[in-house]
């Protein structure tokens, strides 16, 4: 991918013009048709330009604030290779990001003021807002609290032992109390330990069929529930991050008509692939199976198809579109989880967990948008301002506001090609794929961060 | 509308399971497997695979799979080259891909893999261009041997359409069980499966299966029975209490053989835990097929050998 069409901070702010082109902002439900102009970096009214701004022709085009990701592994600090904070961001931006938090999974994990310092050190000129998420528990090992307050005055915006929960309920408990003093959230990577050890996908009838060891729903289920007991106890905030389930989505619903502050988001993947990928079907989860067919030695068991938590059934994936359609589940968050191929071109079971899903989500959002299953402004929202408010963000595109936005074309197909990404890994099941939408311009913070 | 006319169904540049086979094709195997175990004996296809070379990749301990298809392919005049697992590269943390292309540049053009993963030879055949059998990947498949099984339940039930075969054991982790599921439906018969809930789970809804949850109920008119192998080194966490409380519930014996058909034959894929899932008593007797199913492990390999590389 050619660095060139990346910007970063620091550029100068940027000035353009685009005519009648499709305005959305779930702030106040804006979705028109209309001309849009930025002048030095920040929202302007179009009747009032200079003249001399690069005019775009909006036809067809998108333009929504800019997408905010909760979930995002950038593998630095690390031994490196699968991905950099610098490709990561390009990825992000190629995405229509503006903003990713990075997960404090790193070796070492991100577990104390100076790492969380690091990290942002680093990233200053990325192509998009790196902000950082750190750990509960020192060392994320689920048996000290880190120091909390510290890593929140550092910068971090929320803390999680992402990768896994932790696993004791009463240090699950000491961490609420004291983050509700922080005033952060406990971002949580549902899944208990004994239920789901050795598990490499859903348990369920494509499980039994490849004879790969089964994850059951209960897994995430009772982290969930332990969790709402905890919050309607300690008053803190959860945000269930990943959530796969419909009965995970059924607690979370139920909690939220308590008005318990938990919040959730869901991957791309989650919504749009099923189990059956494993199984090697590529087809999304809105579409009718072609019924059972054996493994195509060319997609079954592919290593790419490995996430944690597993895949969802058809029925959960769809259930949970429907939570993102009604507004339970806050936001779309993609886990983005780069790999070297090496760790993916294994038998299944040793594959490591995780898949990139940055430069795909709107495009996964819009395939489901494409089905009637999900509104436009719906997407738009899940993708920016839900999970930009829920660190304390926020994004609009009204006059005098700082640009922070992305425009793209929902309706025109592009083709994943491995060797075209801009993240430095390239494991994703999608490669090869066609799918709608292609991203023209990021703008992040009045800069531009991608153009295409 | 105009029916699609019979065809011969596409030949297979591997056999990865028997999931997906049709009946012709499974039937055509079985006949070719009959048609080696002849000319075996009169060695009229020992040039069959002499262009080839054949490589055995065992990645778990086998005796009787791993000698048969040595034995299969120098009956039909491959190289066959033995890739045992300690001492090669294999043992010294080289991926498996990476040693599996290695086998491909020195020359290998059929590789027999066995190994732990599920999916281990559905990746050989995605990275590499050898013709790949499946010699059994963790828990998912072990064609040949579902292959020796219909053969040798064929013969003994003159066909299996229509029959009743129940599964006694560990079904949801045996590969054994596994393919035989897949090719006996499609042979037209019945599975009824039975064995303590945490090991028939996942099965239920199919088409063509039964769940039985007593012993009686799983043999109740069974036309044949096949029991599985009780890993002993993994009871301790399969879900069930005891070695002794399966014996007690499930263990085959003469006494509970008389709630199936009269004469129906037993089999086991082997090697037995005598006094466990089946009695010595009718391991040995005459119900049992063991003997036959190890007779025939040669003579389908030498079929699926033949088939793959096209030469039958």
């Amino acid at each position: 991918m050619n660095p060139a069409r990346f910007g970063q901070a620091g550029d100068p702010p940027t000035s353009f013009v685009v005519r009648r082109v499709r305005v959305i902002d779930p702030n106040d439900g804006t979705d028109a048709v209309r001309d849009l102009a930025v002048l030095d970096g920040h929202i302007a009214d179009p009747a009032r330009t200079r003249g001399s701004e690069e005019e775009i022709d909006g036809d067809g085009l998108v333009v929504a604030p800019g997408f905010c990701d909760l979930h995002v592994h950038l593998r630095e600090p690390g031994d490196g290779g699968a991905e950099t904070i610098a490709s990561g961001a390009r990825a992000a931006a190629r995405g229509g990001f503006t903003t990713i938090c990075a997960m404090p999974n790193t070796t070492p994990p991100l577990d104390e003021p100076a790492r969380i310092r690091w990290v942002l050190e680093r990233a200053r000129g990325a192509s998009c807002r790196v902000r950082v998420i750190g750990s509960v528990t020192v060392g994320r090992a689920g048996e000290q609290l880190a120091e909390l307050a510290s890593m929140a005055d550092a910068g971090a915006v929320a803390f999680s032992d992402d990768g896994a929960s932790i696993p004791d309920a009463r240090l699950t408990r000491a961490a609420l109390a004291y983050l509700r003093g922080v005033g952060r959230p406990l971002v949580e990577h549902a899944e208990e330990p004994s239920l789901a050890a050795g598990s490499v996908m859903r348990a369920g009838p494509t499980a039994a069929r490849l004879g790969l060891r089964g994850w059951p729903v209960s897994a995430e289920l009772t982290v969930i529930e332990r969790d709402i007991a905890l919050v309607a106890e300690t008053g803190a905030a959860l945000h269930v991050t990943h959530l796969s389930t419909a009965a995970g989505l059924d607690a979370i619903r139920r909690a939220r008509a308590r008005g318990l502050p938990v919040t959730c988001d869901v991957t791309p993947h989650h919504l749009a692939l099923s189990d059956e990928w494993v199984g090697g079907s590529r087809r999304f989860s809105w579409e009718e199976p072609t019924g059972e067919a054996a493994p195509d030695p060319d997609t079954a068991y592919d290593g790419s198809c490995r996430v944690n938590p597993p895949l969802a059934s058809r029925a959960d994936a769809l259930a949970l579109l429907d939570g993102l359609r009604d507004g339970v589940i806050d936001a779309i968050a993609t886990d983005h989880a780069p790999h070297p191929p090496e760790r993916k071109l294994v038998p299944f079971d040793d594959a490591a967990p995780g898949m990139i899903g940055l430069e795909t989500a709107l495009s996964l959002g819009l395939a489901a948008v494409e089905t009637g299953r999900l509104e436009l402004l719906r997407l738009v929202a899940a993708l920016s301002i839900r999970p930009a408010e829920i660190i304390g963000e926020r994004r609009s595109l009204a006059i005098g506001e700082p640009a922070d936005l992305v425009m793209f074309d929902p309706a025109a197909r592009w083709t994943v090609d491995r060797d075209e990404l801009a993240s430095d890994a390239s494991n994703t099941p999608l490669a090869g794929m066609e799918l709608p939408g292609v991203v023209h311009l990021t703008v992040a913070d009045g800069r531009i961060t991608y153009r295409r | 509308m105009i029916a699609d006319a019979p065809r011969q169904a596409p030949a297979r540049r591997h056999l990865l399971d028997t999931e997906g086979l049709a009946r012709a094709e499974l039937e055509r195997l079985l006949d070719l497997a009959v048609e080696m175990r002849a000319a075996r004996d009169t060695r009229t296809h020992r040039s069959l695979l002499e262009r080839e070379t054949l490589g055995l990749a065992f990645y778990e301990a086998s005796t009787r799979t791993r000698v048969s298809f040595e034995l299969a392919g120098r009956a039909l005049g491959a190289t066959v080259v033995d890739l045992s697992v300690a001492g090669s590269s294999a043992g010294k943390g080289e991926s498996l891909v990476d040693t599996l292309r290695t086998l491909e540049r020195t020359g290998v053009s059929v590789l027999v893999l066995r190994h732990a993963g599920s999916g281990a030879a559905h990746l050989a055949a995605r990275t590499t261009g050898m013709h790949v059998v499946n010699a059994g990947d963790g828990l998912h498949g072990h064609p040949t041997q579902a292959l020796l099984d219909a053969l040798t339940l064929r013969e003994q039930l003159d066909g299996l359409e229509g029959r009743v075969i129940a599964i006694v054991g560990d079904v949801a982790h045996s590969r054994v069980a596994r393919s035989n599921i897949h090719a006996l439906l499609a042979l037209g018969a019945t599975v009824r499966l039975g064995g303590p809930r945490p090991w028939i789970a996942g099965f239920d809804g199919r088409t063509g299966i039964e769940i039985a949850g007593t012993i009686e109920d799983a043999l109740d008119g069974v036309d044949a029975v096949m029991t599985l192998r009780v890993q002993l080194e993994r009871s301790a966490g399969a879900g069930i209490p005891s070695l002794g409380e399966y014996t007690r519930s499930w263990r085959l014996d003469e006494e509970r053989m008389r709630h199936a058909a009269p004469d129906a034959p037993v089999l086991h894929p082997g090697p037995t835990n005598e006094g466990i899932e089946i009695t010595a008593e009718l391991a040995n007797g005459p119900r049992s097929l063991i003997g036959r199913q190890v007779e025939n492990g040669v003579p389908v390999r030498m079929a699926v050998l033949a088939a793959v590389t096209g030469a039958a």
